[in-house]
């Protein structure tokens, strides 16, 4: 199986384990990443330039179906960006007309309805790859490791746009693709909830508060915590460590990223799984699955 | 700014504000909006700040209230969660709402400085984060490969009507 491969702009600059961990993991599942030269979805300019943000995920439809290839994204807010392009380029004649003015006149292009199938990659995983065959390849399942998921926002909402894939208030696909490894997918209060980080930049106090709030919930009461967003990431894991700082609390939430978890549980060496990136120390959860 | 329970001056009502909204709109519709109150019970950005109440900014903005709207850092809050899209009985979406009005706001100058300078950022970089030497050689130790530092074509679109 062949797609192309988005990386978006925070994951190859700052959430490393992310990428070497998924490239990592689709090998050993037999799945080709191709590299092409997409850039920013447009998701962080969006509020205040929503015709820019279309354009740049324009182009990048374009490229996607250029190649031939599915485009599978490892963070959910560039999925959820290209896949809303699709529907409001399809729907909105007046925006289609604005995002086209701006593509032929900076880029000398025309957005022409190119609707490439877009994928998370956990989506990908749940829904090409299937549970059974990760469930075959599995050579150190990890029985007796308590996980809560954080399935994020964008992963399944909103639903309109993912076709009925999971349930935009109770998703599961995370917590199956979590038992597929062995883990225990636990069930707690707010899985649904937002990281908080999409305000961070205008308002860090509330956006911090949103992130503690799941923290203090699981805290202790875990292994660890598992996502499929950077943003989520670095919420969870790199502020989680920077407000144990700040209030001189440990809340000892390890934070892993699903690939690292399947990379576990397919037997590869955590070296290759970029686990030196991980803000909040991981040792406890190494020590639980014997390596 | 005006106090979120502060009463309001409804005969400030911006009937230039209001075409403009309803030409944005895009396919979430303001006017389908019957006040229930199901966005604010599902809101978490609600949980934490008492006073991000988006029911109220949906009722100001239909009044046409666009001082009151624009001018309050409260539309800046909504994390895009997208839960009260789920739950709205009317189909009002209001985090799309949101993004209007701060794309209207941000073209009258008057959104926050750290939102606006993404937009420069990308035209100058390309990418929100830059993939500098130092980030690259991090790459080339991970045995990541090259990715494009600088896509020509964000920055080009970042760029438009500089």
């Amino acid at each position: 199986m062949r797609y192309a491969l988005f990386l978006g702009c925070t994951i190859p600059a700052r959430q490393m384990n992310y990428e070497q961990s998924a490239r990592t993991v689709a090998k050993a599942l037999g799945i080709d990443l191709v590299d092409v030269d997409f850039g920013c979805c447009g998701f962080p300019i969006e509020p205040v330039d929503e015709v820019k943000a279309l354009s740049m995920a324009a182009v990048n439809l374009k490229k996607g179906k250029e190649k031939g290839l599915d485009i599978v994204t490892l963070c959910s807010a560039c999925g959820e960006m290209l896949t809303k392009a699709e529907e409001v380029l399809e729907k909105d004649e007046a925006m289609g007309k604005s995002v086209n003015g701006v593509l032929g006149k900076q880029v000398g292009t025309e957005y022409k309805g190119e609707k490439p199938r877009v994928v998370h990659f956990a989506r990908m995983l749940y829904e090409d790859i299937g549970r059974e065959k990760i469930r075959a390849l599995v050579k150190r399942p990890l029985q007796g490791l308590k996980i809560a998921t954080h399935p994020g926002c964008h992963y399944v909402r909103p639903s309109s746009l993912s076709g009925g894939f999971d349930d935009p208030e109770f998703p599961h696909s995370l917590d199956e693709l979590v038992e597929a490894t062995g883990a225990e997918a636990v069930d707690y209060m707010g899985k649904e909830d937002c990281c908080g980080g999409s305000i961070l930049a205008v308002r860090e106090d509330v956006s911090k508060a949103m992130t503690r709030k799941k923290l203090e919930a699981l805290s202790g009461k875990v292994d660890a915590m598992v996502l499929i967003c950077p943003f989520c990431g670095i919420m969870y894991d790199r502020y989680q460590k920077l407000m144990a700082d700040e209030l001189e609390k440990e809340y000892n939430v390890p934070v892993l990223y699903y690939p690292q978890l399947l990379g576990l549980a397919l037997g590869i060496d955590p070296e290759k799984l970029g686990f030196d990136v991980n803000s909040v120390r991981v040792d406890g959860v190494l020590e639980k699955v014997g390596v | 700014m005006v106090p979120i329970d502060a009463v309001v001056d409804i005969s400030k009502s911006d009937a230039r504000f209001l075409r403009r909204l309803a030409a944005e709109m895009g396919a979430s519709d303001l006017s389908k909006c019957f006040q229930c109150g199901v966005c604010v019970a599902s809101c978490p950005v609600r949980e934490i700040e008492a006073e991000f109440n988006p029911r109220r900014i949906m009722k100001l903005a239909k009044l046409g209230l666009k001082d009151i709207v624009l001018g309050s850092d409260f539309i800046w809050l909504c994390s895009m969660c997208f839960m009260c899209h789920e739950r709205c009985p009317q189909d009002v979406r209001p985090p799309e709402v949101m993004t209007v009005l701060r794309n209207i706001a941000a073209k009258e100058g008057i959104a926050p400085p750290n939102l606006m300078k993404l937009v420069e950022v990308l035209s100058e970089n390309g990418r929100v984060y830059p993939l500098d030497d130092f980030t690259m050689d991090e790459r080339q130790d991970r045995d990541l490969p090259e990715v494009e530092s600088k896509p020509g074509f964000v920055m080009k679109i970042a760029g438009a009507g500089k």
